[in-house]
């Protein structure tokens, strides 16, 4: 990272935090909006994050991308597969349905800050298991560097990989260094009908199999899976697994959709939450059985991720994602009162509030999207 | 390794802490304040579970690192949680300090006891809870070892993927306050990675639960910060990792270069080609020299350095990646390489790289590892600096390098009771940190900072990070209680750190641009 005095955008980054806290005022930092609905709602004056944008540096051949925070998401993973590499956690652009990825606006930044995780979660890790390394602007104005540009390393706490997820409460995320991964060399989509319980069985029994198991999607009767690795490894599980080819042409938009959310199940989800419904996303441990909730449901990542469109009471869902061992998220509502995240337990909501205070004493920063008083 | 005694005082005297002025306190009052922690901790712990005499607390005095050693006011070795968390509610309210402890093979003296601290033994927590093969999870308690994870997995043809060269000894719970990584964590990952879920203690005695056995929980992810901090900022007494379906087959290539600057060519060239091996090591010369008379695993003694490149996956797979790395490492100027024909000779081909370390041992009364890590494109020139240093400081050095991560291990070797090789040794050390964060990389790739390296912090964090790093502790610990003084070093520590060691001109820890 420059350092303020050598770069205009961030000096002026850093005179607004600074100004803020003079002034008692809060802000709201936002890239391209494409994920505005998440989470609580927003509150502040905008600090547009997409000043400070452009990728610093990648070095193919180390793995690593160090990129500043309003650079545009869709941008660097086509810089990266020029050279034959990704993003393997496959984040979400969301945005405008139906317009193509560069123009759904998700950044670097928003990226790290939302801390959500593609199709492939399960198989390859989230987004923070591939942060290496985050500068951040604090409470203070200070501009910070956590982590760096290696695969390893424990000097001091791993902030920057907290700020995966951090929806922006603890700083400005100025810019990541990332992972990335060689794009692999096969990728095979099966298509298998089978109910609820017996592909959650499948997925688990298969997960325990050194399978090129990359991602999975059930719903209503239909388990897709995706197989993604070295071609001898996908043409043997092929074969195990069975089930039919799902086409390239079909399989590569069908886990866009999903990624995106512009799949099937959730457009069908946006026009019921237009109609009071509320679309909801259950993190559970994989191996949990069928949940008896009402309403439409979408299994993924082997079964430890569930969205489940329904007008249930938001207690119900949340008990029932509690009783297994998960959480449950208000992804998209019309109204959220019932609280956008599981509600924290004692003493895990004493320790948020002091972090928040430790890198935000003046609570500049997305007063309340994470938490009311966060 | 025999490190003299005295060694522990001054570095003691300049750790930092709430305690740091009461350090000076007379032996008398030390005595008293003993007194009065054994009293209120036999409250709650049986006789059986305290140690304060010299005699017993001998044992405790170091970990890995043997070269820094402290008595601590006493040790306690609960064997329930609730003794656990008494026990921290006593050091809570009579402010004394609590250092946790598992196998105490830490190379970092993370572990290093609190000369008026209470050491906290988690030895007795040692039992496997739960293996489940269909979830691929294992809950155990926090003092199991690594590797006993892995064979009670086993018969599910699963196992832990993250593996320590101290695998066999070092318990799970020193893995998460590490952030231990091992030779396979380019591929496999680190401890963070492979950890789902963490109970234990707060500093107050209050039981908590970072993570869950889904993939994610709500809120901040204080996982991430949990593992690798140390013991500063939780006590660990149980986790929950993953397993992974083990590899139907693992292969290994031994590859000989005659120039160290070829070697690292080579490993950037097959991470290019889009290869990420399950193991990438490397050896210099006199390593392998020191590693064959050990193990006689018919190392190449004449060439420059080894690459030990590893292929898993299925027997298709394998064959596959096995012929791809093999083209590449020829290309790269490869003198001889050598595939593993079955797994006897694959164990073989490995088992001088795990034994780097009491191989070293067998050449030099002591030896310092060191743990930093770099951008893998200046393998070569780290190696050639290091040279320079083994010259100038007088001292021979052998290196492995956990080369896929970029990961160092020079050892230094010296003789601790000659204090004049001791200093130049940690001369030596400083030196390969800085210059490792001038190249770009970091202090410590996976033993952790402990008190062996508070100094390179100064180096790599400017003034405000490390505030920063230290409010982030506050956060979980007001008091400042648990494993105080070790890694994120004070300001007046940097300050003199600063004075010793000015290099061009500039205080090392100037803001220096680190991305």
């Amino acid at each position: 990272m420059t350092t303020p005095a050598h770069d205009p955008a961030l000096q002026l980054l850093v005179d607004r935090v600074k100004s803020a806290r003079a002034a008692g005022a809060q802000l709201c930092i936002r890239g391209g909006g494409s994920k505005d609905f998440y989470g609580e709602a927003l509150q502040g004056e905008l600090l547009d994050t997409r000043v400070l944008e452009g990728i610093s540096s990648y070095e193919p051949t180390e793995l690593v991308v160090t990129a500043r925070c309003g650079t545009s998401l869709a941008e660097l993973e086509a810089v990266l597969a020029e050279k034959g590499q990704c993003l393997p956690f496959e984040p979400p652009h969301f945005g405008e349905p139906a317009a193509p990825t560069r123009a759904r606006g998700a950044t670097i930044g928003g990226m790290v800050a939302a801390g959500l995780s593609g199709p492939s979660r399960a198989a390859v890790g989230s987004v923070r298991d591939f942060v290496l390394g985050a500068t951040l602007l604090n409470g203070n104005g200070e501009v910070l560097s956590f982590g760096g540009q290696v695969m390893k390393n424990v000097a001091g706490y791993d902030v920057s990989r907290l700020l995966a997820g951090s929806l922006g409460t603890l700083g400005v995320i100025l810019e990541v260094s990332l992972k990335v991964t060689p794009i692999a060399a096969a990728t095979l989509t099966l298509r298998l009908e089978m109910d609820q319980a017996t592909a959650l069985d499948k997925l688990n029994t298969w997960a325990g199999q050194p399978l090129p198991l990359n991602a999975s999607a059930w719903w209503d009767g239909n388990l897709i899976v995706r197989l993604r690795g070295a071609l001898a490894a996908v043409q043997s599980a092929r074969t195990l697994l069975g089930g039919d080819i799902v086409q390239p042409e079909f399989a590569s938009p069908f886990w866009e959709g999903i990624r995106n959310h512009d799949d099937e199940f959730f457009v069908g989800a946006r026009a019921a939450i237009g109609t009071g419904a509320a679309l909801w996303r259950l993190s559970v441990p994989q191996t949990a059985p069928p949940l008896a909730l009402s309403g439409e449901l979408m299994l993924e990542w082997g079964g430890a991720q569930r969205w489940l469109c329904s007008a249930a009471p938001a207690a119900l869902i949340r008990d029932a994602a509690a009783k297994v061992g998960g959480h449950a998220t208000l992804f998209a509502a019309q109204n959220k009162s019932a609280g956008a995240f599981a509600p924290l337990r004692s003493p895990l909501d004493r320790i948020h509030r002091e972090l928040k205070k430790s890198f935000d004493p003046s609570g500049l920063f997305n007063p309340g999207r994470l938490y009311p008083g966060l | 390794m025999n490190a003299p005694q005295a060694v522990a005082a001054p570095l003691s005297a300049s750790a930092p802490g709430p305690l740091n002025a009461a350090l000076s306190i007379e032996v008398g009052e030390r005595a008293q304040r003993q007194t009065a922690v054994v009293a209120a901790l036999a409250e709650s712990l049986p006789p059986h579970a305290l140690l304060w005499h010299r005699e017993d607390t001998i044992p405790y005095e170091c970990d890995g690192l043997t070269a820094y050693r402290e008595q601590p006011l006493l040790v306690a070795l609960p064997e329930t949680e609730a003794q656990v968390a008494a026990v921290l509610r006593t050091c809570h309210r009579l402010n004394v300090p609590v250092v946790a402890r598992g196998a105490g093979t830490g190379l970092s003296g993370g572990a290093l006891p609190h000369r008026l601290g209470v050491t906290l033994s988690l030895a007795k927590f040692n039992k496997i809870l739960k293996i489940d093969p269909l979830a691929r999870t294992a809950t155990v308690q926090c003092g199991v070892r690594n590797l006993a994870i892995s064979e009670a997995a086993a018969p599910h043809g699963l196992y832990y993927a993250p593996d320590p060269s101290s695998q066999i000894a070092c318990t799970i719970g020193g893995n998460v306050a590490e952030n231990s990584g091992g030779v396979h964590c380019l591929k496999y990952g680190l401890t963070l990675h492979n950890v789902l879920k963490v109970r234990g203690c707060t500093v107050e005695g209050v039981a908590v639960e970072f993570g869950s056995e889904a993939l994610d929980c709500a809120g901040l992810d204080l996982m991430t910060i949990l593992v690798g901090s140390e013991g500063m900022l939780a006590v660990t007494l149980e986790v929950t990792v993953k397993l992974v379906p083990k590899p139907q087959l693992a292969r290994c290539i031994m590859a000989s270069f005659d120039d160290i600057r070829k070697a690292g060519n080579a490993v950037a060239n097959v991470i290019a080609a889009g290869i990420i091996p399950a193991g990438l090591e490397m050896m210099d010369k006199p390593m392998t020299a020191a590693v064959e008379d050990f193990v006689h695993a018919g190392y190449d003694l004449g060439a420059e350095a080894i690459l030990l490149c590893e292929s898993d996956g299925t027997p298709e797979e394998v064959a596959e990646e096995i012929a791809r790395m093999e083209a590449v490492l020829a290309e790269s100027g490869a003198t001889r390489l050598e595939v593993s024909a079955d797994e006897a000779q694959r164990l073989k081909f490995w088992s001088g790289r795990k034994n780097a370390f009491p191989a070293t041992g067998r050449m030099s009364p002591d030896y310092m590892c060191m743990d930093s890590t770099i951008p893998r494109h200046r393998l070569a020139d780290i190696l050639i600096a290091i040279s320079a240093m083994e010259k100038k400081y007088g001292l021979r050095c052998a290196n492995v390098f956990h080369a896929g991560d970029g990961n160092l291990h020079p050892l230094i070797m010296f003789d601790a009771n000659d204090p004049d090789q001791l200093h130049r040794c940690e001369l030596f050390g400083a030196d390969i940190l800085e210059t490792s964060v001038e190249m770009g990389g970091t202090v410590s790739g996976e033993h952790g900072v402990g008190i062996e390296k508070l100094s390179a912090m100064c180096v790599q964090f400017a003034p405000a990070e490390r505030e920063q790093m230290l409010a982030l502790k506050r956060a979980f610990d007001p008091k400042e209680l648990l494993n105080p003084g070790k890694v994120i070093p004070s300001l007046a520590r940097c300050a003199e750190y600063g004075k010793m060691h000015v290099r061009r001109g500039l205080l090392p820890f100037a803001d220096i641009p680190r991305f």
